[in-house]
């Protein structure tokens, strides 16, 4: 399927609110193995200076992958063709309980090479009052078929 | 801490058990993750961990060093290759090490991470930056 440049450059209005829970990043942080204690234990947590529990580096793909999958769809790409090329977050920062996250995405690129497709996508992950915490950026690739 | 230090290799098994849980927590049901069925029928050599499964236990080799997981402020990688897992009690298994590349201006730490699954490099340009206290 050719690639439809004009989604380059768009950008997705906010989403709703996402309410960051206690027990969703000790359900993350067990699913990885991670047993830090300032994903576990909000003492721990504010011991070191944050007023609840905060989340591993990787959690902030849970919201903004849901972006990249409906994008990918809008585009007309089956899930199963489209494997993950590069990730990245930078923070302001961590992110933690009680945090009420609200995403804005922008598609940054689109390019094909050598029978791949290439889609690059940012994702600024503020709270609902606008602080920043958290940039995503995501190069999909979309496996040309064989 | 100085530029050269290493972080204490570690090494992480992760069996089909591991990515279910994974998929459940993540909410990535993507099915060439747990179905042999439909990770051949797209071509692939096997059942594949996800990269951002692969991504998340790396970076428990470096909130293990950094003391203070919120203490990363970046981290990065590319996924050069993917970690076939296969249907049996062992699985395989992820190695993870990494080295202080730099001290920048700010005296945070820039650390290179190698990551391999049976001797071949399944991230690249795996990059992090630690806030030092």
């Amino acid at each position: 399927m050719p690639l439809d440049p004009s989604f380059a450059g768009r950008t997705y209005p906010p989403t709703e609110p996402y309410l960051v829970g206690r027990e969703k990043i000790r359900e993350f942080a067990d699913a990885i193995g991670a047993a830090d204690p300032a994903y576990h234990d909000p003492e721990a947590a504010r011991a070191l200076g944050y007023p609840d529990v905060i989340a591993p580096p990787t959690f902030p793909i849970l919201l903004s992958m849901v972006a990249n999958k409906s994008l990918t769809r809008a585009m007309g790409f089956a899930e199963s063709s489209v494997v993950h090329g590069d990730q990245r977050f930078a923070y302001t920062r961590p992110v933690r309980a009680g945090d009420r996250l609200v995403c804005v995405t922008t598609v940054e690129e689109i390019m094909s090479r050598v029978g791949n497709d290439f889609v690059t996508t940012r994702t600024e992950m503020t709270t609902e009052d606008g602080e920043p915490v958290v940039t995503v950026s995501s190069r999909l690739v979309i496996r040309g078929e064989a | 801490m100085q530029v050269g230090d290493k972080l204490a290799t570690q090494t992480y098994q992760v069996t089909r058990w591991d990515l279910i849980r994974y998929a459940g927590a993540a909410l990535d049901f993507n099915p060439i993750h747990w179905s042999d069925r439909v990770a051949a029928e797209v071509g692939l050599p096997g059942v594949l961990a996800h990269g951002m499964y692969t991504m998340a236990i790396a970076g428990r080799a470096l909130t293990v060093w950094a003391g203070d997981p919120g203490a990363v402020v970046e981290y990065g990688v590319r996924f050069a290759r993917p970690v076939v897992v296969p249907d049996d009690d062992h699985g395989t298994e992820v190695e993870v090490t990494g080295t202080v590349r730099a001290i920048d201006e700010q005296g945070r730490a820039e650390v290179d991470l190698t990551v391999t699954c049976a001797g071949e490099k399944v991230l690249v340009q795996a990059r992090a930056i630690i806030k030092l206290s």
